[in-house]
């Protein structure tokens, strides 16, 4: 017997590590293609691989070679025109007989190397900038809660699981196309017989005969199953993921001319963690964007970060405008809701106590959370301060003030705590 | 081989199987059937080890560079992408087989294989490449079959244990450099030692206290006593040219530390094995199609296969051996199983059939025993003599070769010769002269050590046919004076020992 290993069942993600570290080599790369990817990408649309792309002159290891040059005599299979003697122009662009290694089809080498990153990866990179912690980082990633649903019917299960008229219809359906052959049969001996009896004697032989088959059929009826093991329907459950509730999310953003592109992207960033954080705890999540400058509308995703605008600054209007949508579309009754706001703490100085007394009398007792993000290097202003006092009197207010990508974090521990705690309880 | 002679040994013997199915069961079966053949036929391989695995596993093996054990290193991470992204693209159907040099010999059976494919990697893995293994004079001198396996299970755990201790970054800093000089980590024409795990293990400590020993009075900085002047050619470290750049920094370079030397040798033994395989992929793939195709043939003929068998196997058979012309837009290059397959059946052809040709040019090799003659031929021959020895003016006319000579100082491209009368000695001569790995890679060597200043290294490239050195120099030179640990120059010179370019990597701050 010849010596034969079956490594079937032996792991097959030898691999894994090489590839972890070709990620960890190329971070900085893979890093600015999440960048790109996230800034193209919608945000509730964050949970999805990517393909990237490097540079193959970044990845190539490098060996001693020879360039193009010199004497070179090579032979070449499948000559169909040439003999000694005979002059060819050189192919243009270096391709071909004068270049490297037999002649390679456009090796020119300028393509990049492009390869899949796994959703988990990509998150990974996601993450990376906003130096979440690293239980955080698992809560996110992880997968929902599993429910058992119904899903029609199977042929096997436990017997807690029978669905008995689904069992007995195919226990009817059975019989019948059972029965229907020997039936047909009966009925029609069963005629020839009453023809005989009118004709001849009970006695004769062959009365007798069809008597003897008439039992014989019946008897073969009798035999069909009222109910086989094999008629048995059970119901189907499987598990499917399933948060619990439903949630809106409301992204309020200042896009008056001082918001530039570098703001709004630490402004999006914020918004996609907060809608990971609320995709893993509510089972529909609405998403609406409002952007404002003294006016405010509703739009939707890509205008709502693409287009700019100039002017001053109302927030207000944009406080009024969420508080419409809400009465009007997410009765509190029914839905949590979230809102989320980014500025650059700009205001006209009357509108701000305008924003206070709206937050601390209609808007605050109707929402889960309220996060204010204020992306700025300069002094606090009046809008600030007003919320100051809005935080002082709401546990679910919270402002911060950030600069970049990292401070975003800290806003969200709170919340992320709250969180957890709803979906503990 | 007329049909009729077929037809009654067909009835003779039973059919091994039908379908394409495969099971443990059959493989065993046709393994023995094949096994039988084989013998007769005269092949001398080690003990076959199979190994069953899925096209996954396939993929990692492919990634490792074949081997089953390897170190971890980040290209091979990226070689793993690469193969995977092609794979599920449908853009690539995986290898059938991989084959490993060891012994015993491991053959890599793919589980989404038929029975036909099976059995068709059996006979040219597990005997083709197997009794070339076993029998090639390069690989009897270079390589050790039975002790790879154990030095690449000694390599990886040695590997694993710096990255622990020295982190991950330095450990992968080296590995870099190292695999950029890995074709010069070999000694072309002393043979080297034989590896063995025990002696590995022994001696790595005492090695690593002696080399420091010798290196510290290589480069020791305490003053002399006065000596006289000597001229500048004695005094020269190394007196002599060094063509083997990985075993020059291990002994020499004055700054690495003991494990770093550890693992330049690890890279530079792992080279060493495979050496060989670059020089021999023209006969050692020919051999093995050749002895596919000889052996399941045999198993027809005595009726043990059916003709579905045959007719799958004569598909991938003759994929596997098509030559693209030049003008084919998929053309890339000779197909070395081509190749090499066409040159022993054509060698089998002329021992038992020859021409009056063939008795002009083969005449020591016309009407021989044609298992002894390949047999001669696949022990001690390499691509290059192999081709110069024995293509013959009948395949140079098969495969149309013609040569084309390409001169930077011409303004065209001309053809030197075609396959013709005058041309067969001229195209295999060149063609031969194609698989000189000393024309394919450039020849750099260690010229001078600086040992009484300041220890630079200097390296010379000796120019072949006027060929210059391609963009990656720079690159290279950055990896060669990372390891040395002072500035690197690279001269090229001429054949009249001109130097025509220098190349330089200055390192200012000591340390790598």
């Amino acid at each position: 017997m010849i010596h034969m290993i079956d490594r079937r069942l032996n792991g097959k993600n030898k691999s894994a590590i090489n590839r972890e570290r070709f990620l960890r080599r190329f971070k900085g790369q893979i890093k600015e293609a999440v960048t790109k990817a996230v800034n193209g990408r919608s945000i509730t649309d964050i949970e999805r691989g990517e393909k990237v792309s490097i540079p193959v002159k970044d990845i190539n290891e490098p060996g001693f070679a020879h360039a193009q040059g010199g004497v070179w005599e090579r032979v070449f299979p499948g000559n169909d025109r040439y003999s000694r003697g005979d002059e060819i122009e050189r192919p243009s662009g270096g391709d071909g007989a004068g270049g490297n290694g037999g002649a390679g089809n456009g090796g020119d080498g300028e393509d990049d190397f492009v390869f899949e990153l796994s959703k988990e990866e990509f998150l990974e990179f996601f993450f990376d900038d906003l130096e979440l912690p690293n239980l955080v980082k698992t809560q996110l990633k992880q997968s929902m809660v599993m429910k058992p649903v119904r899903a029609g019917f199977t042929s096997d299960g436990t017997p807690t699981n029978i669905h008995v008229l689904r069992s007995l219809r195919a226990a009817l359906g059975r019989r019948i196309a059972l029965s229907a052959g020997p039936l047909e049969e009966l009925n029609t001996v069963q005629e020839q017989l009453d023809e005989l009896l009118e004709t001849q004697g009970e006695r004769s032989k062959e009365v007798q005969t069809l008597q003897a088959i008439i039992r014989e059929l019946k008897a073969k009826l009798v035999c069909i199953p009222y109910i086989d093991p094999f008629d048995l329907k059970y119901t189907n459950r499987i598990r499917v993921p399933r948060p619990t509730t439903q949630a809106v999310m409301f992204c309020v953003m200042d896009v008056s001319g001082s918001m530039d592109e570098a703001k709004k992207d630490i402004a999006k960033r914020f918004f996609i963690l907060l809608y990971l954080f609320l995709v893993r705890a509510y089972e529909k999540i609405e998403v609406v964007f409002i952007r404002h400058h003294t006016q405010a509308t509703e739009v939707n995703e890509h205008d709502f970060f693409h287009a700019r605008d100039t002017g001053g600054t109302v927030v207000s209007s944009a406080l009024k405008l969420t508080k419409k949508i809400i009465d009007e579309r997410y009765p509190d009754a029914d839905w949590n809701i979230y809102v989320a706001q980014a500025s650059d703490g700009d205001n006209w100085d009357s509108d701000s106590p305008q924003c206070r007394q709206m937050l601390n009398a209609e808007i605050m007792p109707l929402l889960q959370y309220y996060a204010y993000v204020e992306i700025t290097e300069g002094e606090p202003q009046n809008l600030w301060f007003e919320y100051e006092k809005v935080a002082e009197q709401h546990a679910h207010f919270t402002m911060r003030r950030i600069r970049n990508p990292s401070e975003i974090w800290p806003i969200f521990k709170e919340l992320f705590k709250k969180v957890s705690a709803r979906s503990g309880a | 081989m007329n049909t009729n002679t077929r037809q009654k040994k067909a009835k003779s013997k039973k059919l091994l199987s039908t379908g394409s199915e495969w099971s443990f069961e059959l493989i065993d079966d046709y393994y023995r059937e094949i096994a039988r053949v084989a013998k007769q036929f005269g092949l001398d391989t080690y003990p076959n080890q199979l190994e069953v695995i899925s096209a996954e596993q396939m993929m990692d093996a492919y990634a490792s560079v074949g081997m089953p054990v390897m170190y971890n290193h980040w290209s091979y991470g990226k070689h793993f992408l690469s193969t995977q992204k092609s794979y599920q693209r449908g853009a690539m159907g995986l290898a059938y087989e991989i084959v490993i040099n060891s012994s015993p010999c491991i053959a890599y059976l793919m589980e989404e294989n038929t029975m036909t494919m099976q059995a068709l990697v059996i006979a040219h893995a597990a005997f083709g490449h197997n009794s070339f293994f076993k029998g090639n004079y390069l690989f009897r001198s270079w390589t050790d079959a039975s002790a790879i396996i154990d030095y690449l299970v000694f390599a990886k755990n040695y590997i694993a244990q710096c990255e622990q201790r020295y982190g991950d970054d330095k450990v992968e800093e080296l590995l870099d450099s190292c695999h950029a000089l890995m074709n010069y980590g070999v000694d072309r024409y002393k043979r080297p030692q034989k590896l063995s795990l025990s002696l590995e293990r022994a001696k790595q400590s005492e090695r690593e206290t002696y080399q420091q020993s010798q290196i510290n009075e290589l480069w020791r900085t305490l003053p002399k006593r006065m000596q006289e002047e000597k001229s500048f050619e004695e005094n020269r470290f190394p007196s002599e040219p060094q063509e083997n750049l990985l075993y020059f920094i291990e002994k020499y370079a004055p700054l690495l530390e003991p494990w770093q030397r550890e693992i330049v040798r690890i890279i530079r033994k792992i080279a060493q094995y495979f050496y060989p395989q670059r020089q021999t992929q023209v006969m050692n793939e020919g051999w093995a199609t050749f002895w596919h195709y000889t052996l399941l043939n045999q198993l027809y003929d005595e009726g043990l296969v059916d003709d579905a068998f045959m007719l799958e196997f004569l598909h991938s058979h003759t994929n596997v051996v098509f030559q693209q012309p030049v003008t084919s837009k998929w053309f890339n290059g000779i197909n070395p199983y081509a190749l090499g397959f066409a040159m022993f059946r054509d060698l089998r052809r002329i021992c038992e059939e020859p021409t009056a040709e063939d008795a002009a040019w083969f005449p020591d090799l016309v009407n021989t025993d044609w298992k002894k003659t390949l047999d001669f031929a696949m022990r001690n021959f390499k691509d290059e003599s192999f081709i110069l020895q024995y293509l013959s003016p009948k395949l140079i006319r098969e495969f149309r070769l013609f040569a084309i000579l390409d001169d930077d100082y011409l303004p065209k491209l001309k053809v030197a010769a075609i396959h013709d009368g005058d041309g067969y000695r001229e195209i295999r001569h060149k063609l031969a002269g194609q698989y000189n790995l000393a024309g394919r890679e450039p020849n750099i060597q260690v010229y001078e050590a600086n040992t009484q200043g300041d220890r630079s290294l200097t390296l010379r490239h000796y120019q072949y046919q006027r060929r210059p050195l391609g963009n990656s120099v720079h690159e290279v030179l950055k990896h060669i004076s990372r390891l040395w640990g002072f500035s690197v120059k690279l001269d090229s010179v001429d054949e009249k020992g001109r130097v025509l370019l220098s190349y330089e990597c200055k390192l200012e701050k000591r340390g790598g």
